[in-house]
């Protein structure tokens, strides 16, 4: 074993670290925005609303991100209008913009379907106590449906995560040299392909490994009632006779 | 027409002061199935009225079209004397009129459910805070020591900082009924609130209730408690596929029944 090797790729690949976690942070967050946009627009009963969401989810859940990203980065600059364009362009002609867009508009897909579902799982009784006790349906959605409701999305929520930080691996395609970027450069190089995927490999893994943990713990300290009750040191005194 | 005539000129003259809730001619139905079939009720301030029918009589259907956690298909209900304005929705059903008015009124009739539906993410203490603060708007500070008071009352305030999934489901119930307390209610809506009780557990949320009855309380039970019914309420309606049988003094209902459906529902019950 070439420990130096190992190191150095290492060293190389891990530079690259950054610009992975920038197109991941972008990633995650524009497609937060956009499935917040999209659960909201289904849960509203409007029909067109309804329509729009289906047929998003069905393109952009249906076909591969691969395919998403080359016909953003290839596909679209065919246009005359899009190369025209003074907002379209600068965005379009940057492989690192196309790839956040393309990663955004995909992974929304997947969690408006994870909110949806989310939503309606929050029991009925619980959204009835808050209509009986006169709360207005902001301070409901508030105070129980949300908070109930994103309890309920995490577990999902986070693998979805995890899926799109193995997802940034598809902007090498694109020239962009993030982990994998640097990892096939390096390997092209030196002809090593096992030393540095694995190098790669394990650096992706490691990264997921702390997400996983991260959400761990967030569905750790949100679900103190899914545990086990405290310790009953206390000893509970039957109600009085006469009250 | 539905109601027993007897019945009727029973509950109109039975006392003068401002009726806290009043119905009338409530209809309902589920698709086909007509489930409330005209049903008229009076209640005094002051009044418990234990509300009784076997299952599918149409008793939980009426609480929850009171507060309108079901929507009536016709009738009115008056809380307080104020009349709750409906209006038609576009596909022919009722609809609140002014959600405002819904709400402001749900505010005054707290609601105790048969499965106490306590926020499970809200510890003990917090499920009595939250609609106070947020839908009375008074200051935390008071709303917390009162929560505090309430525990007490209902012997649960060791329990105070536990999650509902950690307390049994008399402890939960109590809970609930002080959750309702907080908000300080004109009126105490009871679906079914022992139903879904272990039954060692059934008497120490009966006796929470008995005391809120014994201190004036306008209380409105829907209840299997025939204990309950005949000794701690001032009125007793019975309910038979979703129409008034009955109603009346407790002690007079048990010890002559009115109609034959009553004495048979009773029967069913001494069994």
């Amino acid at each position: 074993m070439d420990f130096d090797f190992y190191l150095s790729t290492m060293w190389s690949v891990l530079k690259a670290l950054p610009l992975t976690l920038e197109i991941w942070f972008f990633g995650i967050a524009f497609g937060l925005v956009i499935a917040t946009g999209l659960t909201w627009l289904r849960a509203s009963g409007y029909k067109l609303g309804e329509y729009f969401t289906r047929a998003y989810v069905f393109i952009f859940r249906g076909s591969p991100l691969l395919v998403q990203l080359y016909l953003i980065y290839f596909g679209l600059s065919q246009f005359d209008f899009v190369r025209h364009s003074p907002i379209l362009w600068p965005v379009l002609r940057d492989p690192m913009y196309c790839t956040i867009v393309a990663m955004a508009l995909n992974t929304a897909a997947y969690e408006s379907e994870i909110f949806r579902g989310a939503l309606r799982a929050v029991p009925v009784g619980q959204i009835e106590a808050a209509k009986a006790f006169g709360m207005p349906a902001f301070t409901r959605f508030r105070l129980v449906t949300l908070p109930i409701a994103l309890r309920l999305a995490l577990p999902a929520y986070s693998t979805e995560i995890i899926l799109m930080t193995k997802a940034t691996a598809l902007a090498s395609v694109v020239t962009i040299m993030e982990m994998m970027g640097t990892a096939q450069k390096i390997q092209h190089d030196t002809f090593r392909p096992i030393e540095v995927l694995t190098c790669a490999g394990v650096i992706y893994l490691l990264l997921n490994l702390s997400i996983a943990r991260l959400f761990a713990w967030v569905e750790y300290r949100l679900s103190p009632h899914l545990r086990p009750p405290p310790e009953q040191s206390q000893q509970i005194k039957p109600v009085p006779e006469v009250l | 027409m539905s109601a027993n005539p007897a019945a009727a000129a029973n509950a109109a003259s039975s006392s003068n002061e401002a009726s806290a809730i009043s119905v009338k001619e409530l209809r309902k139905c589920f698709g086909d199935h007509e489930v409330l079939k005209g049903i008229s009720l009076e209640a005094h301030k002051g009044d418990v009225i234990s509300i009784l029918g076997s299952s599918g009589s149409g008793k939980s259907t009426m609480l929850r079209c009171i507060n309108l956690l079901e929507m009536p298909d016709s009738g009115e209900v008056r809380v307080d004397g104020e009349l709750i304005k409906m209006k038609q929705s576009r596909d022919g059903h009722q609809a609140p009129a002014d959600i405002r008015q819904v709400e402001r009124i749900r505010a005054n009739l707290a609601m105790v459910f048969q499965s106490f539906n306590l926020w499970s993410h809200m510890t003990v203490l917090e499920n009595l805070v939250a609609a106070p603060t947020h839908v009375l708007k008074r200051p935390r500070a008071e709303c917390l020591e009162q929560a505090e008071a309430l525990l007490k009352r209902v012997g649960i305030w060791e329990r105070r900082n536990y999650y509902p999934p950690h307390m049994s489901g008399g402890q939960q119930q109590r809970a609930a009924i002080a959750r309702a307390l907080a908000m300080n209610p004109k009126v105490m809506l009871f679906d079914e609130p022992t139903s879904a009780l272990d039954p060692e557990l059934v008497g120490e949320v009966l006796r929470v209730m008995r005391s809120l009855a014994e201190e004036g309380r306008t209380m409105l039970v829907v209840t299997h408690e025939m204990g309950f019914a005949r000794d701690v309420s001032s009125k007793v309606m019975f309910l038979h596929k979703g129409e008034v049988d009955s109603v009346g003094e407790p002690k007079e209902m048990f010890a002559k029944p009115p109609t034959p459906q009553f004495k048979q529902f009773i029967a069913n019950f001494n069994k």
